[in-house]
This record gives C-alpha cells, sequence and structure tokens, in this order.
C-alpha cells in the first residue's frame, strides 16, 4: 500500500487526473454518438505527427539543459529542408528524404551555435532558449520573404516571388510516410503503419543512443555535473552534443508532422510549436532533468488524445466548443506543476 | 559585484542600447516620415505605454527578474474596463471604475504569481511566462463562458449574440482617451496628453519613495542575496510575493490606461503581447535582468517605439514590402530580449567563477572567456 502510495506521489497527481480524465473521454464518447474508430484514426495520425517534436526535448532533459523551449531553431532547419526540397522538385520518397537530408546539415549548424550559447548561460537556458527560438522564428521570417525561392508552387502568385504563409505538400510528399503500408479496416478507421513505424524507429536509436557510452555519459551529466567531471566526462562538450542532437531530430520531426499534416507552415507558425510538445513531454512523467523514451510515447499519446478527443466530446456534452480553453488549461497547467517541482536546480 | 571589469561592464550594460540606436538612426531617415509625426507620434506612445513598463521594476529590484507573469494584471486591467463598459460609467469615472474593479482581481493574482513564483526559485522568468499563458486560460473560461451565463451583464451589445460571452472586440468609447483628453495642452504643433504625465510622474514618486522605505530595502536585499537577507530576519517569500503583487497592480492600472488610448480592446488578445513589449523596452532603454531604473523605462519606450514607428515604413521604402520591415522589428525585440538575458546569465555565471577561483587560491583570473 505504501508503494502504491509512492509511486502514486512520484507519478503526480495532474498526471493521474489527465490520465482519467482521456479514459474517460475514450468510455464517454459512444454515448454522445462520436465515432470511436474514427476517433482512434484521428488520435494515431496526430501522434505520429507530434511524437517526434516530442522526442527531441529528451537529449536536452537528459544532460541537465532542461525543457528545450528553443525547440524552433530545429524546426526553421526542417522548414528549410522542405522548402528546398520543393525549389530542387524533389518529389515523393526522394522528396521526403531528400528533405531530411537537407534539413540535417542546416540543423547541426543551427543546433552547435545554438548550443554554444546555452554553454554560456547556465542556470538561465529556458528563459534565453526560448527567446532565441523566438527570434530565430521571426528573423527567418525576413528571408522567407527575401530568399530567391522560384518554385512557382510555393511563392505568391502575383509577385512573383516570397513564400506562402502555408505551402501544399499535395504532389510533393504529402502522407508518404502515412500511406505506407497503411491498414484499414472497415470504412472509417485507418492504422497509418508507415509512420508509426518511422516514430518506432526514431524511438529506438535514440533509446539506443542512450545506452551507449556517449549517452550514458550525456545522463550523467544531466543529473550531477561535478559527478560526471570526476569521471573525465567534458560536461560542456556532453551539453553541446546534447543540443545538437535535440536540434536534429527537431528538424526531422517538422518534416514527420509537415508531411501528416499535408502543409509546409511557415512565418510565425513555428513561433509556439514547442510548448504543446514540452507539455506532451512533461505528461508523459518527465520532469525537468529527466525523461525517457516511455514519457515520449505515453506523455503524446495521452496528450493527442485530450486534443482529439475533447473537441467532439466535451461539446456534445455541453453544448459549447471549450476544447481550446481546456488544451490551454491542460498543457500550461502541465508544464507549471512541473517547473513548481522541488527538483534540484541544475546549474 | 566587483569593480574589475568596467569598461567591459559599460559595454555589455549598452551594448543592447547601441545596437538599436544604430539601427534606428538608419530607419529614420530611410522611412520618410515627417519629424512632427515622428514626434507626436511617440509623446502619444510615451504616456500609452509607461506605466506598463514601470511595473516590471520592482520584482527586478527583488532579484526576480523580468516579470513575465505582469500579464496577469493586465486581464485585471481588461475584467474592469468590461465592467466599466458594460455599467455604461462614462469618462475617466469610467476608468476610475475598471481600476477600482481591478484592484481587488489584480492583488489575488498577484499574491497567486508570488506563491507560484516561490515555488520556482531560479527560473522565475519562465515560470511566470507560462503561468501567463495558463492564466490566459483561466482568463478565457470567464470571460467567453461564464460572463453572461454565471455573472451577471447587463448589456447585450458586449455580449455574443449567443446570449454570452464578451465580444471579440470590445468598443471602449464611453471611455476613449478620457485621461488623455482630461487635461490636454497644445504646445506648438504637439499635442500633450498632460493628465496621463500627470499620473506616470505620481507613479515615479512612488517609486522613488517606495526604495527608501523599509519594505524597498528589503527587496534590494534579497535582490542582492537571498540567503543573508533570510539571516537578516527579512521574510524573504513574502517580501516577494508583495513585489508581484505590486507589480500586477501596476500592470493593471497600465493596461487600462494603454486600453483606454486605443480605444479599442481585442478582449482575448490584448494582453497577450503586454508582457514582451513591456521587456523589449525596459531591456531596451539599458535595463539589465538584475537592475533596471527610471530613466531606463523613458529611454527604453522612445527607442522600442521610434522603431515601431518607422520600421514598416522603411521596410516598404527598402524592399517594396512593409511586412520585411515588421517581421524585422519583431525580431530586434525578440533579439534584444535574448541578448539582454544572455548578457545578464554570462555575467552572473562569470562572477560565480570568479568567487569560485577566489576560494581555489585565486590564481585564475575567472572565468570571462
Amino acid at each position: 500500500m505504501n508503494r502504491l502510495k509512492q509511486a502514486v506521489i512520484d507519478f503526480g497527481w495532474p498526471r493521474i487526473i489527465i490520465f482519467l480524465f482521456v479514459v474517460a473521454l475514450f468510455i464517454g464518447a459512444p454515448f454522445v454518438n462520436v465515432r470511436v474508430d474514427s476517433s482512434f484514426t484521428d488520435v494515431f495520425n496526430r501522434f505520429g505527427q507530434n511524437a517526434v517534436l516530442v522526442l527531441a526535448l529528451v537529449p536536452m532533459v537528459q544532460a541537465g539543459c532542461g525543457l528545450n523551449f528553443g525547440l524552433p531553431v530545429g524546426i526553421i532547419a526542417g522548414l528549410l529542408g522542405s522548402t528546398l526540397a520543393m525549389e530542387f522538385g524533389l518529389v515523393g520518397w526522394a522528396g521526403f528524404l531528400g528533405a531530411i537530408g537537407l534539413a540535417i546539415p542546416f540543423a547541426a549548424a543551427f543546433g552547435f551555435a545554438y548550443g554554444v550559447l546555452l554553454n554560456k548561460v547556465k542556470g538561465e537556458e529556458m528563459t534565453i532558449a526560448m527567446y532565441v527560438g523566438f527570434s530565430i522564428v521571426t528573423f527567418f521570417a525576413i528571408l522567407w520573404l527575401l530568399l530567391p525561392y522560384s518554385s512557382p508552387n510555393m511563392v505568391w502568385g502575383y509577385a512573383g516571388r516570397g513564400l506562402r504563409t502555408t505551402i501544399t505538400l499535395e504532389g510533393y510528399w504529402g502522407r508518404i510516410l502515412n500511406d505506407f503500408l497503411a491498414v484499414r479496416i472497415g470504412e472509417n478507421f485507418q492504422f497509418p503503419t508507415g509512420m508509426i513505424l518511422f516514430v518506432i524507429l526514431l524511438t529506438v536509436l535514440t533509446g539506443i543512443f542512450f545506452r551507449s557510452k556517449t549517452g550514458t555519459a550525456m545522463t550523467a551529466v544531466g543529473s550531477n555535473p561535478d559527478f560526471a567531471r570526476a569521471g573525465g566526462v567534458s560536461a560542456d562538450r556532453m551539453r553541446l552534443t546534447s543540443v545538437v542532437l535535440s536540434t536534429v531530430i527537431g528538424a526531422v520531426g517538422i518534416l514527420v508532422y509537415q508531411q501528416s499534416f499535408g502543409f509546409i507552415q511557415i512565418y510565425n507558425a513555428p513561433l509556439f510549436m514547442a510548448f504543446p510538445a514540452v507539455a506532451a513531454l512533461l505528461i508523459g512523467g518527465a520532469s525537468v532533468n529527466k525523461a525517457s523514451m516511455l514519457n515520449v510515447i505515453v506523455g503524446t499519446f495521452l496528450f493527442q488524445s485530450i486534443l482529439t478527443m475533447t473537441p467532439s466530446v466535451i461539446n456534445s456534452v455541453l453544448q459549447t466548443d471549450m476544447s481550446e480553453v481546456i488544451r490551454i488549461l491542460i498543457s500550461n497547467g502541465m508544464i507549471l506543476y512541473a517547473l513548481t517541482r522541488k527538483t534540484k536546480v541544475t546549474k | 559585484m566587483s569593480k574589475t571589469f568596467d569598461v567591459r561592464k559599460l559595454l555589455a550594460d549598452n551594448l543592447v542600447v547601441v545596437i538599436f540606436l544604430v539601427i534606428t538612426a538608419f530607419a529614420v531617415p530611410v522611412s520618410g516620415l515627417s519629424a512632427q509625426f515622428i514626434i507626436q507620434e511617440l509623446l502619444t506612445r510615451i504616456g500609452r505605454n509607461a506605466f506598463l513598463v514601470f511595473s516590471l521594476l520592482l520584482p527586478i529590484m527583488a532579484g526576480m527578474g523580468i516579470n513575465f507573469g505582469m500579464v496577469l494584471g493586465a486581464m485585471a486591467g481588461e475584467i474592469g474596463l468590461i465592467v466599466a463598459v458594460d455599467w455604461g460609467i462614462l469618462g475617466v469615472n469610467g476608468l476610475a471604475l475598471a481600476a477600482l474593479v481591478g484592484m481587488p482581481v489584480a492583488v489575488i493574482l498577484g499574491w497567486l504569481a508570488g506563491e507560484v513564483l516561490n515555488r520556482a526559485k531560479g527560473r522565475e522568468m519562465v515560470t511566470g511566462y507560462i503561468l501567463g499563458f495558463f492564466m490566459d486560460g483561466v482568463y478565457q473560461l470567464i470571460v467567453l463562458y461564464m460572463m453572461g451565463s454565471i455573472i451577471p451583464i447587463r448589456s447585450p451589445a458586449i455580449t455574443l449574440s449567443r446570449g454570452y460571452g464578451i465580444r471579440n472586440t470590445l468598443g471602449l468609447d464611453s471611455v476613449r482617451q478620457s485621461l488623455d483628453t482630461l487635461l490636454a495642452v497644445r504646445i506648438g504643433p504637439y499635442v500633450l496628453p498632460m493628465a496621463t504625465y500627470i499620473v506616470i510622474a505620481f507613479l515615479c514618486l512612488f517609486i522613488l519613495w517606495f526604495r527608501r522605505t523599509k519594505l524597498g530595502q528589503d527587496m534590494r536585499a534579497i535582490g542582492q542575496d537571498q540567503g543573508v537577507s533570510h539571516s537578516a530576519g527579512i521574510a524573504v517569500e513574502r517580501t516577494r510575493i508583495i513585489a508581484i503583487v505590486i507589480s500586477t497592480v501596476l500592470a493593471m492600472i497600465g493596461q487600462i490606461i494603454f486600453l483606454q488610448n486605443m480605444g479599442n480592446m481585442a478582449t482575448y488578445n490584448a494582453h497577450k503581447q503586454t508582457g514582451f513589449f513591456a521587456a523589449a523596452a525596459l531591456l531596451v532603454g539599458g535595463a539589465s535582468v538584475s537592475k533596471a531604473t527610471i530613466p531606463n523605462v523613458f529611454v527604453g519606450v522612445v527607442l522600442l517605439h521610434l522603431m515601431y514607428i518607422v520600421m514598416p515604413r522603411a521596410g516598404a521604402q527598402l524592399f517594396g514590402q512593409a511586412q520585411i520591415g515588421e517581421f524585422f522589428r519583431d525580431a530586434l525585440s525578440y533579439a534584444a530580449i535574448a541578448m539582454a538575458l544572455v548578457i545578464y546569465a554570462w555575467r552572473k555565471r562569470a562572477n560565480a567563477e570568479k568567487a569560485r577561483a577566489g576560494l581555489r587560491g585565486g590564481q585564475a583570473a575567472g572565468g570571462a572567456k
């Protein structure tokens, strides 16, 4: 009994409430004429769509850099990758893989600069990360207008230059992962096998990385920097590696997101993309300085279930659209809870 | 704080200001706007924004960094204004009523924010920022769903057609610019909103006086060192809460002044950028995360808004697109905040390493790489 109590305390009441809320949503759905099978389709789609972005947060948390509110740095690299791939006229798998290939060098370079900066500001990473993210998104908004993109599918029709706010991936690589080996059961249920496999692949790779020598050293730096230093691990280098890794996974993450969503969103769209990812990771049981692959999977699944189910279920029950408010309260409430928990602040 | 790195420190302190000055000095002539237009705009905007920026001073003094949770105060001010408009109270009386209604809301929210920030020592800024997001949800819950259904709203003109919830845009005709025009003084071609300026002047006096009080001294002591202050018998947590409460109340009044000048209120968006603008203005004015003065506020408001006035036109002239100028000023403001935060964190760490090197025997000159 005591062990159960301890487990509950460790897991945290907010998470248990959220978990019960999700269960209630799924149980309640059929009673208000919400189709469970199509809901599950949405949940799986959105899970795959967002999971890699959530995964991108893990390396930095593990290395003691805190929650990566600067995820837009990676997202911008991803946007560069996909817009360049489109500009070069790559379609299908060549397009998607080409976008990844083009995005990774940018992500590595941005991540390196970003990591060097974060190493100089230990203890204040999160606030600074947030504003670095905001800065790069707004700065790139200028570049989207000025860079010499010319593909007629991307630029404004009448001006002939400057990228559109949303660019459709129709005819390029829209839903390429989703439809790969997709399993259709009945009329309303489709399982995006390709995307889920891709997510699992990346999660497993990251998991393996954290069992490697470098990965273990990274975790050591995050949990006890002094101890790690005594063990001959360079804290700064490990942190830098974690930031680069985080940024690269973030870039891949937005590409997975785009192909499932079907559109590339630029300009101010990435501004607040880090926050739902952070909320999902925390809902999954991570804290400010500890996160695992399980946290990513559980958290993304729970959070996306809430986002998918509340509009339909709650609206049917209350006859009013309160899903937006519920989303804001749950995601930010979860982040607040994690930030205010008495954990050892890594300095 | 030691005085060994004076020149570097001076440069680092003012780096943000210098960059802003250079860029703006370049953009003003490019924009082609007349000096008269720019000056009039600035005079209006000082009245509109300075009060909000002032609300950030006390938490900085208490060592809590920039109070991004000030948006809670802005929301309280908006709730006050909704009530004032609903009751149909006109002019300055309406503003006074709004402040009166907003006061208890701001005090409660400020106290709450203080409690939350006390649980997040060392990361107050990011916590305050998220708290603002969270409270935005609560604000929507109250204004969009409870007002008109649970909280009685008399005027159907301000409720949504479905019968409850406040409209997305609230016309503030009944109180529009009532404070600004109360004592508008004409000097040459310029109109000065003297009444607003007088309110701001009183606030400056209040802050100057407050610094000398026991409470103000306590706050400064806590800003220097929490541990020592605690040993000296200062109630650290309580004083920090008071700093946030005052900040929230000031932000509440500031938002009312801001909105009466605008004349319209975007019910669900008006407060979203408040914290960003106030923080950017203060930091552009040469304040740091640990030290901010009254001149910083005025310099910052003038510089930031000068840029906001001229940049779209400069962008239009240079690139043929006003949008570029708009993105550019946003990017620059975000970068200014990021840079100020970086300089602060970097210096804090350099000092800590120097102190540690001193303990080791002082052979290393410190971590200022």
